[in-house]
């Protein structure tokens, strides 16, 4: 994005988005609003807005609206849109920040989704302790937070299959050097965390 | 020290070179400061290029005897003409008018007042130093030889053939296919009046068929292009049809008789079947049919000769031992309407093309939709026989996309309006369009928009995701879906068809490179011929005799291909009526008695100018041919070869005035001029 | 052929049989994986989804650990079996590259635990670019004692693989074909079913089971309409969604799909003559007995070619067709 203004002003909302999407330029402006990427969504007509029309409406300046609706939550990262968009707008990159912007703002609480930035926190809470993912973990919490009555199905059903199968553990596992990457994290988070 | 004396004019440009530059103190500094390098007038005028500014500087010629000019301006691509003519008015030889730029390369591109007028200070006294060293010049004139060639034969090429032919002069028309007709002679009806295509391009056809001074080189390519404008020789390969033109009478019997069948994926877009003796289609010009020798039996394993044996004709019109001929002809202008080839859609794989029997594209769907096409004009799905009860139309595939084209077809809107039109027309079915944008903005066509509208016919604004055959929602089965996203009511939709018409992107010819190299002419990054100027002159190229015109230049409809047509013929005919042309003196040339015969001059040449003497083992550089590039000059390794108006002293003379003044980019300090090594 | 080898988390006990099969076939195509010591968690979709530096650095670590482990000679390849995790190694690598910025602060970040890792030092490829293009499938051929006939495989892609591709994609993003190639130099027929490179859903299971069911469900329906008798696939998350997940799906839309899926590890070690107790076999929801059983010990007859009519207007030819 080349924004040529000879006016010093705050960032608008689409500027914001841009500077927190990480690698080449991620061409937001660019948006012709064709449609495609609303066309290619698996997930898309579970979404509030479809990406196209949260474009729109971050053009518009719209951040409440957009940050507290359900949509990056519902993105599935299946990358079509990104690929298929005639204007080589990285859309995915961008649900990811709006994601970070959402836990940001707190807005994501009232949606359908409200959910879902709890699963990802969870997951990270056990990355940043054991430096692995802990599958058994997270579904627990994540379910007995939010679907405690479904959480015992699956605890009886899916969950004994996977551990019967041996494909699950029942202890997190922790790598050797922990310490190390809990260096890493922390000054990660002290550069740049929260976006 | 000069015995000339120079006048120096600076430009405001209105406030373009005013604002950054400060003209009035560059107009005093010139006159003061520079009076020991000849200058006797000095004036600064805020439009030098306007009647009065020139006025100005003829007046001076005439008043004070100025033996040179310099004007400070804008590029000398815009006035250069302007100045000198100016000075030729005044009796003062044109080229000791030197021009230089203080807008382009300082005024648009400085934002620093003291560095700007410091530059533009450098710049005038450089040009000053160099003027002086100028030579009066006269044009080189070369004839024009009347005869024009037009390579392409599709209606923009026709147009221009048969302007230049009603005209009076010859033309040379030469088409790579077997007829002439080009991409028109493959649609059905043409929007926004629904004309058949056929039925008005073929009188043109006939014409230019017929036209006593046209003569029709068709099944024939360009080899190779020499010469200069006014003076082009072509070499051109007439392939062999393997059919004598003299007797055959086109009566088709070769064809019906032909045992060897095979799908045309030329002409008829890969919807239908030829015989491997063929002609495009009923109407072609000329009517005498060609072998495709890759698919006849009898070059193939020597055997059949049908066409032989039932031709009629007394002496038999088939000739199985024809060769190519090649021959030259010699033009003074070459028009090129080569047209446009047709976007692969099945480089979009998740549109399904090629996989998807149902899917087409637009040019198989305008063969299905002709009368002597593959279905004899009914709109029937792959099957050949089954009716679509359901029509999708997917406007923008291939174009406005960074993966594939970038810019827009132009024609694809109102080509889509009309499949959708014709498909109603013919089927009753319901048709859905999915667009981007509705690109209807020339006469009458936003008005056939309307109508189809009336039609009933669904419009979606939403550019198609996918085209698939996975049913996932009942009444998909069997059918192929079309996702997209309905950008008007924000939501995705599935909507079943029974056949999807693709409109697929104008793509420049795929050898367009090629060929542009072969006529000393450039593409752009798309691979369009580039035009002169793409508002003023879209038509002309940078090099003079050859012209464009059509799709080849840009994607355009029929009327634009016909006004380019024309428009390049009119140019043409301005050239044959002025008989002759006044070249550029700026040329290189040999100094025969430095050349050593290495010869490395000879290849670096864009324009071949160069010719070796064997006997005297020296290079000579044809003035006619040489565009004054400079190349030579550069790589002679002997310093043997210079370029009028660009010899070693004047171009000396000019680094020495533009570093005389020693300006410090950083900091802008006009310092004691450098002492001369 | 030495690469270095990425498991991650799913590889270790989820996806255990994707694991052993790689291993298994690796001796016998001559390829040499050595385990990045002491690699984390790539952070999935979710890291990313929180917080955007202490993600890349995440990342970060697994990529210098890797050049660290590569430098001495071996070659600076990385092996990623899963879709995820090849996708962040690969973007990391990328956006460090493309982005001076984003690598002084990641750099800055893995300096504090004494590591660095400059953009382009480790080549991060997914396994089944690897078994195509390294082994390639004349070799793989080969070594097939045990062909595949008679079994209908549909290979699924899913996304990460081959999307977003923009850093050079070894497959098309719409219409991947080079685990069809190699099923079908197994021997088996490949079932060319058009939702192949479809999403299956990810962590969706998590979010709302219903979308996630219904984009399991369409491709379950996808690759039964065309009669396939195992889908083959070449990421845990999307085994783990086609596989577990393939009853939910039964019970929410009444239908009764019993398709195996299977790594295409574990159907080289198969058509290697492999055991399939050394393939992790066994350890699927849907039991593959059954599929299995259907290779049969001679080739099929080739389906007779259906005679064009006379009205039939002809198709495009395909490239690889020609």
């Amino acid at each position: 994005m080349t924004t040529t203004t000879t006016q010093a002003r705050s960032p608008t909302f689409m500027e914001e988005i841009v500077t927190n999407t990480p690698g080449s330029d991620p061409r937001l402006e660019m948006c012709i609003q064709c449609g495609t990427c609303g066309g290619s969504c698996p997930s898309g007509p579970d979404m509030d807005h479809s990406p196209r029309k949260l474009f729109a409406m971050i053009d518009a300046g719209m951040k409440e609206e957009v940050l507290s609706s359900n949509t990056p939550w519902y993105c599935v990262s299946c990358y079509y849109c990104m690929v298929r968009c005639p204007q080589e707008i990285h859309i995915t990159d961008i649900m990811y920040t709006l994601k970070r912007m959402a836990i940001q703002e707190g807005l994501y609480r009232e949606s359908s989704a409200a959910s879902a930035p709890g699963f990802s926190e969870t997951f990270i809470d056990y990355v940043d302790t054991y430096g692995r993912s802990f599958e058994l973990g997270v579904a627990t919490w994540h379910h007995l937070r939010h679907h405690p009555l479904k959480a015992v199905g699956m605890a009886t059903g899916m969950g004994l299959e996977m551990l019967r199968k041996g494909r699950m553990d029942l202890t997190p596992n922790r790598i050797e050097g922990m310490d190390q990457l809990k260096s890493i994290l922390n000054k990660a988070k002290e550069l740049g965390g929260e976006a | 020290m000069t015995d000339e004396k120079i006048g120096v004019y600076i430009c405001h440009c209105g406030t373009n070179i005013s604002d950054t530059v400060d003209v009035e103190n560059v107009a005093t500094w010139a006159g003061e400061d520079l009076e020991e390098k000849g200058v006797v007038v000095s004036r600064d005028y805020k439009f030098m290029c306007s009647s009065l500014g020139q006025e100005l500087i003829e007046a001076d010629i005439k008043e004070q005897g100025l033996t040179r000019v310099v004007v400070a301006a804008c590029s000398p691509h815009l006035h250069e003409a302007t100045f000198r003519t100016a000075c030729d008015r005044a009796g003062l030889n044109p080229y000791l008018c030197e021009m230089v730029s203080v807008r382009e390369q300082v005024s648009w591109v400085h934002t620093d007042k003291e560095i700007a007028t410091a530059k533009s200070k450098a710049l005038i006294l450089g040009g000053v130093e160099r003027v002086a060293l100028h030579e009066p010049l006269e044009p080189l004139k070369v004839p024009i030889n009347p005869t024009t060639m037009i390579v392409g034969a599709g209606i923009s090429g026709i147009q221009s053939a048969l302007e230049i032919a009603d005209s009076g002069f010859p033309v040379v028309l030469v088409e790579r296919d077997s007829s002439i007709g080009g991409h028109m002679a493959q649609f059905d009806k043409t929007f926004p009046t629904l004309d058949c295509s056929a039925c008005i391009l073929t009188p043109k056809m006939v014409q230019a068929g017929n036209h006593p001074n046209i003569t029709l080189l068709s099944w024939s390519e360009v080899e190779r292009v020499d010469g200069y404008v006014g003076n082009f020789t072509v070499t051109i390969r007439k392939k062999a049809r393997y059919v004598n033109e003299d007797v055959c009478t086109g009566c088709g019997i070769c064809i019906e008789k032909c045992p060897a069948k095979v799908i045309d994926t030329e002409f008829e877009a890969g919807l239908g079947y030829r015989k491997a003796i063929y002609r495009n289609f009923p109407q072609a010009v000329p009517k005498y049919p060609v072998i495709d020798v890759d698919n006849c039996i009898y070059f193939q394993r020597e055997k059949c000769k049908a066409c032989q044996i039932f031709c009629p004709t007394q002496p038999n019109s088939i000739e199985f031992d024809q060769e190519d001929e090649v021959i030259q002809v010699e033009v003074g202008n070459i028009v090129l309407a080569t047209g446009f080839d047709l976007f692969d859609a099945r480089r979009i794989p998740q549109y399904g093309y090629g996989r998807l029997a149902n899917v087409f594209t637009s040019l198989e769907f305008e063969r299905m939709c002709n009368a002597s096409g593959p279905t004899t004009g009914k709109v029937f799905m792959r099957d050949g026989v089954t009716t679509p009860k359901s029509v999708g139309i997917l406007h923008c595939v291939g174009s406005r996309d960074k993966h594939y084209n970038n810019y827009c077809s132009v024609i694809c809107c109102m080509q889509s309006l009309k499949f959708a039109h014709v498909v109603k027309e013919r089927t009753g079915a319901e048709v859905y369009n999915f667009y981007i944008d509705m690109r209807t903005a020339f006469k009458d066509y936003d008005e056939f928009y309307q109508r189809v509208l009336e039609e009933g016919v669904h419009f979606i604004r939403g550019r198609v995701a996918e085209v698939t055959d996975a049913a996932r929602l009942p009444g998909e089965e069997g059918k192929l879906i079309i996702q997209a996203e309905d950008t008007f009511i924000g939501k995705q939709r599935r909507i079943p068809v029974d056949m999807v018409i693709l409109s697929a992107a104008i793509e420049p010819r795929h050898d367009s490179n090629e060929v542009a190299h072969q006529f000393g002419i450039s593409c752009s990054t798309n691979g369009f011929f580039t035009e002169k100027h793409p508002k003023l002159d879209p038509v002309a190229t940078m090099t003079e005799g050859i012209y464009i015109a059509g799709c080849a230049q840009g994607p355009k409809d029929i009327p634009a291909s016909i006004t380019q047509g024309a428009a390049a013929s009119a140019r043409v005919l301005g050239k044959i009526q002025a008989g002759e042309l006044a070249l550029e003196p700026v040329r290189a040339s040999v100094n025969q008695d430095i050349c050593s015969g290495c010869r490395i001059c000879n290849n670096q040449c864009p324009f071949n100018a160069i010719l070796f003497h064997e006997d005297r083992m020296v290079s000579e550089i044809n003035p006619a041919l040489c565009q004054g590039c400079g190349t030579c000059v550069a790589a002679c390794p002997s310093n043997a070869i210079s370029g009028t108006q660009f010899s070693n002293e004047q171009l000396e003379a000019q680094l020495t005035g533009l570093l005389a003044l020693n300006i410090d980019g950083s900091s802008v300090r006009v310092l004691e001029p450098v002492a001369a090594d | 052929m030495k690469y270095g080898y990425y498991p991650g988390c799913s590889l270790e006990k989820n996806a255990s049989a994707y694991h052993d099969s790689a291993m298994a076939v690796a001796g016998p195509l001559g390829l040499e994986f050595n385990e990045v010591k002491d690699w984390n968690c790539c952070g999935a979709t979710e890291y990313i989804s929180i917080d955007l530096i202490p993600a890349y650095a995440l990342v970060g670590r697994n990529l210098a650990l890797a050049a660290q482990q590569n430098s001495n000679g071996d070659s600076n390849q990385l092996a990623a079996p899963c879709s995820a995790c090849f996708l962040n190694l690969k973007k990391a690598d990328q956006y460090m590259g493309d982005s001076p910025d984003l690598a002084n602060t990641v750099n800055t970040a893995l300096a504090a635990g004494g590591l660095n890792y400059q953009a382009g030092d480790v080549v991060v490829r997914h396994l089944l670019d690897i078994f195509v293009n390294d082994v390639g499938l004349d070799a793989i051929k080969e070594k097939v004692t045990k062909p595949l006939y008679n079994l209908r495989i549909a290979p699924y892609y899913g996304c990460l693989i081959v999307r977003p591709g923009s850093m050079g994609s070894f497959d098309d993003p719409e219409y991947p074909t080079s685990m069809d190639h190699m099923m079908s130099a197994l021997g088996a027929e490949v079932v060319d079913f058009p939702l192949k490179a479809h999403c299956c859903g990810g962590h969706m299971t998590q979010i709302s089971e219903d979308v996630a069911l219904d984009l399991i469900q369409r491709l379950l329906k996808n690759a039964a309409d065309y009669e396939a008798d195992a889908i083959v696939t070449l990421c845990p998350m999307c085994q783990l969604n086609l596989d577990a997940y393939q009853d939910n799906v039964n019970k929410k839309y009444g239908t009764n799909y019993n398709i195996p899926i299977l790594y295409f590890t574990q159907m080289i070690g198969l058509a290697l003559g492999l055991k399939p107790e050394d393939l992790g076999f066994g350890k699927e929801f849907i039991d593959a007995t059954p599929a299995l059983s259907k290779i049969g010990a001679e080739v099929p007859p080739k389906a007779k070619k259906k005679r064009q009519s006379k009205e039939e207007l002809p198709m495009p030819v395909m490239p690889q067709e020609s």
